[in-house]
């Protein structure tokens, strides 16, 4: 329904685009309250949807199956730094006031574990063969904020491209029904205003709510597709006020303006390269555990490797996919041994593909300014931060 | 039809006992090897060579260097299984000791002990195929690395760090949401990140991952109010020996 939106995220390079406080104007906006959002999950559920959706688990905010809009965290705000992540509890019933988790859309579209195919030897020395696992369910995503929908569109770039579309991300993307709720809570590890991503969502999806507490709980939504629109029409709302559009407008420039980590404004890709041999590989190696978490947290990090399995009689052998990381010595692993031996050689992989090379490859960049990977690596390493003492030598040898 | 043989030297048996443990898989794994030489499972002991061993155990005595030479050359592949076998085990808390001491303190009569200073791991001493780390090990890991010797492929063993095996479980991380001590991002993957799963940290008993910063760990560590000495002793177990070097041992 969304599949053909690819390009929710700007390919210039990212230099502080515009940060999209533009409203979606196709159809006049309601308003619907939680009464409303409760039927939004039923009407979903009806027409054959399984509804993923923020839920609280372990102490993060996780995505998992909902039967019910109670089942969405209320009241909880996630605090993030560098390297830590903590929930918050109380205060009121905001049910998408919690950034970044360690999940997205990927988990689900992307699974970390997929079977290729399988193989069976039959009794007269024949083999057959099945092709990938089918997805047995539709489904809708409730609460996605709009870096992942950004995201999501950055993955429809990688994995769903005409020319080498991948089967198992195509079956679990066709018919997906996209629900994205504008951010009003950013954390301290976002930086979507520096990726031109958010907080404001302006296309790629089916349906946009808008949170809203002050004068009353309710959301302001927006249909962004006819499905999402024919959606709309059956929940219990009414027109949106000016004032109830002023009070969202409100709560998303209060968000945008609450974000305050940033990309260097300028070439993300020249910055990269010009930095390739920079020292600073050292000092970030010196921090970094190659522990692939930041990849593997990453909305758009997409690597995989393959394991073959056989069983015990040797008559059945299945092929996996499994997700990689470019932090591990076997991504690299060429005749002969790892290409990419030293941490720093890893990170600046990383890196490079991240805000450099992706733009060239996919005609976008591959971060969303999520934060993810900066809330979520153990060590706190901030690609934020790393960009900018790459940028630093830059602006210093600059001529007067 | 195949051979299997199962060794035991410096252990607890409790990694032999993994293989007794695949209930569901045990009889087709009995179809598919002769269990040749198993002492835990059967008294009757068929002679080599044999196409796979499977070794556990550290070689602590010189009766063992001598034991594991044979076994090397009656066995097409060789697999060592566990931290004992991998590493050395907790028992490679000796190396940095006083072993003459040890005994003095915990034996009446010391003098009947014949052992060495050391207790090192089997691919010490002669060639290893494979290593299947943990403490115990993966049944998963036995089982594939089984069939993947019965046809000739390689087993699926990644040297990379429990982290992977978290976020592809979709665990929480217990570091950076709960502030826990974990040993994950220097360990060895293979155990499908069980402890984590269950809120707790990863106290590395598959052993150091492929290329681990130490550094980086103690500073992960002193956050959670570890001392220098507490980090330290979080590294002196099941794998005392491979960590040494992240926990300043070395």
């Amino acid at each position: 329904m969304v599949m053909t939106m690819v390009d929710a995220v700007g390919d210039k390079g990212m230099t502080m685009p515009d940060a999209g406080l533009t409203p979606f104007t196709d159809g006049p906006a309601r308003l619907i309250d939680m009464d409303g959002l409760r039927r939004l999950v039923d009407v979903l559920r009806d027409r054959g949807y399984t509804i993923i959706a923020p839920t609280v688990r372990d102490g993060a905010v996780m995505l998992a199956e909902i039967d019910a809009a109670d089942a969405l965290p209320h009241g909880v705000r996630a605090e993030t730094e560098a390297g830590t992540y903590r929930l918050r509890h109380g205060h009121d019933d905001a049910v998408f006031a919690h950034c970044a988790g360690p999940q997205s859309v990927k988990d689900f579209l992307h699974p970390s574990r997929a079977r290729l195919w399988s193989a069976d030897r039959t009794g007269d020395g024949a083999v057959t063969t099945t092709g990938p696992d089918r997805p047995a369910k539709r489904l809708a995503f409730l609460g996605v904020h709009p870096c992942d929908v950004a995201a999501l569109a950055v993955l429809d770039r990688v994995l769903a491209g005409p020319e080498h579309p991948d089967p198992v991300y195509t079956a679990r993307r066709d018919g997906t029904f996209l629900i994205t709720a504008e951010c009003t809570e950013p954390s301290a590890t976002c930086f979507c205003t520096s990726m031109g991503t958010g907080p404001a969502a302006t296309r790629g999806f089916d349906l946009a709510l808008t949170e809203v507490l002050d004068g009353g709980h309710r959301f302001l939504a927006r249909g962004g597709s006819p499905a999402g629109a024919e959606v709309l029409a059956e929940l219990p709302s009414r027109p949106a006020r000016p004032a109830d559009a002023s009070a969202a407008a409100t709560a998303v420039a209060a968000a945008d303006a609450a974000i305050t980590r940033r990309m260097p404004a300028e070439s993300l890709p020249d910055l990269i390269r010009a930095g390739r041999e920079s020292p600073h590989w050292d000092d970030v190696a010196s921090r970094c555990l190659a522990c692939g978490n930041c990849t593997l947290v990453c909305p758009t990090c997409f690597c995989t490797t393959t394991e073959d399995v056989t069983d015990l009689t040797g008559e059945h052998a299945e092929r996996w996919r499994v997700w990689d990381s470019c932090f591990s010595l076997d991504f690299s692993y060429m005749h002969g041994g790892p290409v990419r031996v030293s941490t720093q050689s890893r990170y600046r992989q990383w890196i490079s593909h991240k805000l450099g090379t992706w733009h060239e490859q996919f005609g976008t960049s591959g971060c969303v300014g999520c934060g993810r990977c900066i809330a979520w690596c153990p060590a706190g390493i901030d690609i934020t931060r790393e960009a900018a003492e790459l940028a630093a030598p830059r602006a210093g040898n600059e001529p007067a | 039809m195949a051979s299997l043989a199962v060794w035991k030297f410096a252990s607890c048996d409790g990694c032999q006992l993994s293989l007794l443990d695949c209930e569901d898989e045990l009889l087709t794994v009995a179809d598919q090897v002769t269990i040749a030489h198993f002492l835990e499972a059967s008294g009757d002991v068929l002679p080599g060579p044999y196409d796979l061993s499977l070794v556990e155990g550290s070689v602590t005595t010189s009766a063992d260097i001598a034991r594991i030479h044979r076994i090397r050359d009656i066995s097409r592949v060789l697999v060592t299984i566990g931290a004992c076998a991998t590493a050395g085990g907790i028992q490679a808390l000796r190396n940095n000791a006083d072993v003459a001491e040890y005994a003095s303190v915990v034996y009446a009569r010391p003098e009947y002990l014949d052992t060495l200073a050391t207790s090192t791991p089997i691919a010490a001493h002669v060639d290893v195929d494979y290593e299947l780390h943990g403490c115990p090990i993966d049944k998963g890991q036995l089982l594939d690395t089984i069939a993947a010797v019965l046809v000739g492929r390689k087993p699926a063993l990644p040297a990379h760090s429990v982290c992977f095996d978290c976020k592809r479980r979709h665990n929480v991380c217990v570091v950076v949401a709960h502030g826990e001590p974990c040993l994950g991002p220097v360990t060895r993957a293979g155990c499908r990140a069980i402890c984590p799963a269950v809120g707790r940290g990863c106290f590395g008993c598959f052993g150091p991952s492929e290329t681990p910063n130490g550094p980086a760990q103690a500073s992960l560590l002193q956050i959670t109010g570890m001392s220098e000495q507490d980090i330290a002793r979080f590294y002196r177990s099941f794998n005392v020996e491979a960590f040494a070097g992240l926990a300043g041992d070395e």
